[in-house]
């Protein structure tokens, strides 16, 4: 195996771009736990975005308008699941595979015409003189906006949960829906709200893997994103800074093993592919075993609320 | 009276199947507490939802200060002048005392202006709070004073209280009426929702009594007896349970030293409780709620393992044994959570008989269960405690309260077990089917089971109870016979006044940890 | 005023029908959406639902395969079911059938040539033992670390997955077949076929399996204790520990159980139908069970029902993108929808829905 191959800047480049649809996924999902709501539909909703945003970008030759198709795609399909679950008040966890389901097949379906075609590049954002940094300018300072779109996410979203009346109003929801509904907040509109944007966030990183990390479009290309979004939430304890750093050590896994493939480890392919998996796993386990007050989920987490007066 | 300033004009409200409220007229006055009186399910919650915006009426109006009232949501109730205390909170664990006041509010400051605020209006009215504390750490008592300054921040002019002592000890029942007197010298008017007689005859200046939704009488509380406002909230005439037998010197159960850990996050933890419960005797713990009587229910059960040789019936140590295998050695119990925890609401009466009589051959053989058997079971508890209800096929959440409380701690009573532990035995539960269930209990003891009743209902355990102890922090204070004990003694027992401030500066304080 | 009203008891007769309203619910969106593709909607659905079964042309192959595709779909989901009930969200079923059938086809491949009638037999407990196994991981991670079962069965199937790419270029490729990936043929080989007990039915020894599995989880349910465990735990868990039931332990039985079947479902299938472990060896059998075991409400006979439908759909899909050009894609939509479509219409058993307005009383 020959290590010299691997350039640490080039690493942390990739990393980046590895760990951003993690990130917007998992950051979507963090607003729709917070409100109280697990939809395990993120795979589903990422798939769906990931085939949305390509085609557009492909027929219109404009990323930027790929990435709001991948949006309004992926939000479409969490109004599916919001009028399921708040309205018809269908079970979440059965309503949330339904929706990774049908989003996989409605998205091979759609994604029929565009196997092996090359997407519009997207711009990379003009950084001046930071891109020219020796290492730095290389690592962090030359990517595509949309890696700073999602960091400008992380802190935005970090500032409306933990200072805004918004955020407490939203988490107030979560913790518990009868107390909230009690006091006169709107539960179901907020939560409608919530999963709306959970559905827009999978829907942009979904599209990131389509447009910019791989980027071209195949069938079940999300490959379980989704799936480790929602698990990068729990290892986060429902925290967005938490949820940076998770998803940026998911990518780092992933860019990792794909190194140490292409510098011709002495492990079998498959199992540095199954690596990130089982990390996920192990992880889960690590922050699933030391569960204390200050890591706890939202306490309505999962449950249906049915306003009875 | 036109100088009221509420007045209610033939409000009435309607569900599918129940009418809730039936043209009911009375009025508030400035200055004024006001009784709401009535069992559960006569439609009290109904009304004062109707009043703070939660469910609208479908005939009848309201006047708040001679401008009609009809409040969509609670907001627009809070901008009317209306405050209200829930008698389930609303509040939210994880969050702390400031966040908890701000979510009530519909305009509130930022919290540099609010955490100030909240520690000026609980020192004015004697309420003591910190506002960065998390909620969830709150005692009942301190939990409440959350929820009023939260309503009074608001500066209602007229405040409901829904049930607000029940939660409380005597010490803390007395300070309140103190912040609420104070309130109404200040001109507040006080809607106050209760079915204790004794605390309306001492606080409230009139009474509106309420039976199956509609107004049957009004009326001055102090002028009344508790006997004749019982009279008119119940529609008849109670008889007190009857006791028979004397508690025997044998040794039915004994707790020696259990102590456990909280089983989650806001639990509380048993500290050294140790009892010893005689044949034929019925022990009362008493306590606020969260101090520990889920725990120690649990932990009697076997849903929670006690540690090894801290439970012992008849000299045999059950610590260790599960639910089923306590069941099988006589220990019975009845939880106070009756859909959920003594029954599942969606399964039929049958399948929930089941729940507690599975170690029974004659219902289950290698596994396998009888049906006809078990039906046959659940038919015999219908009949014997006259549980309405169109057969056991029903779903138990198709059951009233009381009926379903009857039906589950009949479950447990028709076993004849040695010991019978339950908790909350009668909460939420009409006079009538109240009377029936304390009754078996007393029977079931005459016949020589030893029967532990925790309880928060203190007029509950006067009445059943040989011994009485209370339970706080989930330490039990030494049993004492409930014939010579005097309120005042229950209320120390029960862990005092939890560091509250009395309204009145005259008295002396024991205040600590309060915030400036 | 329209609300959603609870019902005193769940309805009995919505219970039955919600399932066909789905389905009628779904034939109506999926032919919208065919014509959205493009494609005559009645056309479509009738090479589906119709041609397979009745259609002269194609009955002769596709009748057999309805057994052979409901088989593992009935299998899985019966194991599901059971857990769904209990609240014990085994999703990784897909991994537990790769994991079945390594196991079971490594344990028969070890004794190859031999020619022994024990070779079957042996390979079908190693493959349930190889599925329960799988299932074990989120059982234990779950009881002795309290960690989401959902997400951790879900991400084993990925390292299954890899693990079968692993093994049929690898440990269990055949070593006669020129160095192509791919395992020894199984079903050519006399001691651990998976023989068609009925010619021309499609009636292997999975479906015998899956037929008594639906039997014994009948009895379980309406009869055994421990069926009435697994329902009270999922409907109230705090009834369930009030009735004795040890939490723990029931997750390991569920998931076991669950693991088990699908492990089963695995080998037959590899020993009969595919023949062989190759790369593709699962084609999503352990996520449509989930749908069969939602369709089938979590009932086992309705999960036959629910089996041999979602297994018309696999079949006529295959007929509908031969035929019509429809892409198979669209199959795996569909039964998408259908799940929707039975989750939305569940409302009904539980709530009715109230029109009224002003007091009626």
């Amino acid at each position: 195996m020959d290590l010299s191959s691997i350039s640490p800047a080039l690493v942390v480049a990739s990393l980046m771009v590895a760990s951003t649809p993690l990130l917007l996924a998992a950051l979507g999902e963090l607003v729709v736990e917070k409100a109280g709501v697990l939809n395990l539909g993120v795979e589903g909703m990422m798939i769906t975005g990931a085939i949305c945003g390509f085609a557009i970008a492909v027929e219109t030759g404009s990323p930027p308008l790929g990435f709001l198709a991948a949006m309004a795609g992926g939000a479409a399909l969490s109004m599916v699941f919001a009028v399921l679950t708040l309205v018809l008040l269908a079970n979440q966890v059965a309503t949330g595979l339904a929706l990774t389901l049908f989003g996989l097949g409605l998205s091979s379906m759609l994604g029929q015409g565009y196997v092996g075609i090359k997407p519009p590049a997207t711009a990379r954002l003009d950084l001046g003189p930071l891109s020219d940094l020796p290492f730095l300018g290389r690592a962090v300072f030359s990517h595509d906006w949309m890696v700073y779109v999602s960091l400008g996410l992380t802190v935005a979203i970090w500032y409306v949960l933990t200072r805004t009346r918004a955020g407490l109003t939203l988490r107030a929801v979560g913790e518990n829906h009868d107390a909230a509904h009690a006091l006169g907040l709107k539960v179901v509109a907020i939560r409608f709200a919530a999963i709306g944007f959970g559905g827009a966030m999978a829907g942009l990183g979904g599209a990131y893997l389509s447009l910019v990390r791989v980027p071209q479009w195949t069938e079940g290309m999300t490959a379980g994103a989704g799936w480790i979004a929602l698990a990068i939430v729990v290892f986060a304890s429902w925290r967005a800074d938490r949820v940076l750093l998770g998803a940026y050590l998911f990518g780092g896994v992933t860019v990792l093993q794909l190194n140490l493939q292409a510098a011709g480890s002495a492990l079998p392919v498959e199992y540095l592919s199954m690596s990130p998996y089982v990390i996920t796993i192990l992880v889960l386990v690590i922050m699933s075993a030391r569960r204390s007050r200050a890591t706890a989920a939202p306490a309505s987490l999962g449950k249906p609320f049915h306003a009875t007066a | 009276m036109t100088d009221d300033l509420l007045t209610l004009d033939g409000l009435t409200k309607a569900y599918p199947g129940v009418v809730a409220n039936r043209d009911v007229s009375f009025g508030i006055a400035p200055g004024e507490v006001h009784a709401l009186l009535g069992e559960n399910g006569a439609g009290k919650s109904t009304l004062v939802k109707m009043i703070f915006g939660l469910v609208t009426p479908d005939k009848g109006r309201m006047t708040l200060s001679g401008k009609p009232h009809a409040p969509n949501s609670p907001e627009a109730a809070r901008a009317a002048g209306v405050g209200m205390v829930f008698q389930h909170f609303s509040l939210f664990d994880a969050l702390d005392v400031a966040e908890n006041v701000s979510l009530g509010m519909s305009d509130p400051p930022p919290r540099a202006t609010l955490a100030p605020r909240i520690a000026e209006v609980s020192r004015a009215y004697g309420l003591p709070l910190e506002p960065n504390r998390t909620v969830g750490d709150l005692s009942a008592g301190e939990r409440q004073r959350v929820e009023i300054v939260r309503a009074l921040l608001g500066k209602p002019r007229l405040l409901i209280m829904d049930e607000p002592t029940s939660v409380l000890t005597p010490q803390e029942v007395e300070l309140l009426f103190g912040t609420l007197r104070q309130l109404r010298s200040e001109g507040v008017a006080i809607l106050y929702i209760s079915h204790k007689l004794e605390e309306i005859r001492a606080l409230c200046d009139r009474a509106t009594i309420l039976r199956d939704g509609e107004v049957v009488a009004t009326c001055r509380p102090s002028q009344e007896t508790a006997g004749r406002l019982a009279e008119l909230m119940v529609g008849r005439k109670l008889d007190a349970p009857a006791r028979a037998g004397r508690a025997l010197d044998s040794l039915a159960l004994m707790v020696r030293d259990l102590s456990l850990p909280p089983a989650h996050a806001f639990g509380t933890p048993l500290t050294n409780v140790s009892l010893r419960l005689h044949e034929g005797e019925v022990l009362g713990i008493g306590g606020v709620a969260g101090n520990g009587q889920d725990e120690l229910l649990a932990a009697l059960s076997g849903e929670i393992l006690a540690p090894e040789a801290t439970l012992f019936l008849g000299g045999r140590d059950i610590s260790r044994l599960g639910p089923d295998a306590r069941r099988r050695a006589g220990v019975l119990t009845g939880p106070e959570e009756r859909l959920g925890h003594a029954a599942a609401p969606d399964m039929s009466l049958t399948e929930n008989a089941l729940l507690s009589v599975s170690y029974d051959p004659a219902m289950v053989k290698r596994g396998l269960i009888d049906w006809s058997a078990t039906r046959a079971f659940a038919e015999s508890v219908i009949a014997r405690f006259d549980v309405r209800t169109p057969g056991p096929d029903t779903a138990a959440r198709a059951l009233s309260g009381g009926n379903l409380q009857k039906y589950v701690m009949g479950r447990e009573i028709v076993q004849n077990p040695m010991v019978l532990v339950v908790n909350q035995p009668t909460w939420g539960v009409d006079a009538a089917a109240a009377a029936v269930i304390r009754q078996a209990l007393l029977d079931l003891a005459a016949q020589g089971a030893g029967v532990i009743v925790i309880s928060q209902d203190l007029d509950e355990l006067m009445e059943v109870s040989d011994r009485f102890a209370g339970l706080t922090n989930g330490r039990l204070s030494s049993f004492r016979s409930t014939s010579d004990l005097s309120v005042e003694e229950i209320g120390l027992m029960l862990g005092g006044a939890h560091d509250m401030a009395p309204a009145d500066p005259g008295l002396p304080s024991r205040k600590k940890g309060a915030t400036a | 005023m329209t609300l959603l009203e609870k019902r005193p008891q769940p309805s009995r007769a919505w219970a039955w029908a919600t399932p066909l309203l789905a389905v009628a619910l779904t034939l109506v969106a999926g032919g919208l959406m065919f014509a959205a593709l493009g494609t005559d909607p009645i056309a479509a659905i009738r090479t589906i639902f119709y041609d397979p079964l009745f259609n002269p042309l194609f009955a002769g192959y596709s009748r057999p395969q309805l057994l052979v595709k409901a088989a593992p779909l009935i299998l899985i989901a019966t194991g599901l079911a059971l857990g769904f009930r209990a609240g014990i969200w085994n999703i990784g079923a897909e991994g537990q059938y790769i994991i079945g059938a390594l196991c079971g086809a490594g344990a028969g491949l070890a004794l190859y040539p031999l020619d022994l009638r024990l070779i079957f037999p042996l390979m079908v407990v190693a493959g349930a033992a190889g599925g329960w196994a799988w299932a074990m991981i989120p059982a234990i991670l779950r009881t002795r670390f309290n960690t989401n079962e959902i997400l951790t069965s879900l991400l084993l199937v990925y390292v299954a997955e890899n693990l079968l790419a692993s093994m049929a270029v690898g440990a269990l490729r055949n070593p006669d077949g020129g160095g192509f990936p791919g395992s020894r043929n199984l079903s050519q080989w006399g001691s651990s076929r998976n023989v068609e007990l009925i010619p021309d039915t499609g009636l292997h020894w999975g479906v015998v399996a899956a037929m008594i599995a639906v039997i014994l989880a009948y009895v379980l349910l309406q009869r055994h204790l421990m069926g009435h465990h697994i329902r009270l735990a999922g409907q109230a868990p705090r009834a369930a520990r009030f009735a004795g039931v040890n939490p723990s332990r029931l997750i390991v039985f569920c998931l076991g159980l669950s693991g088990a079947l699908a492990g089963l479902a695995g080998i037959f299938e590899a020993t009969g139908p595919a023949g062989q472990i190759t790369i593709n060896f699962n084609v999503g059998y352990g996520f449509t069970a989930i749908i069969v075991a939602f369709l089938g409400r979590l009932h086992p006979v309705g999960i036959v029902l629910a089996g041999l439908l979602m297994a018309l759909t696999y079949i006529g899909g295959e007929l509908a993108s031969f035929t019509l050009g429809i892409p198979a894609a669209a199959i795996q939509a569909f039964q998408g929808m259908l799940l929707f479509f039975l989750l939305a219409v569940d409302v009904l058993t539980n709530y009715r829905i109230r029109t009224w307005k002003g007091a009626s009383a």
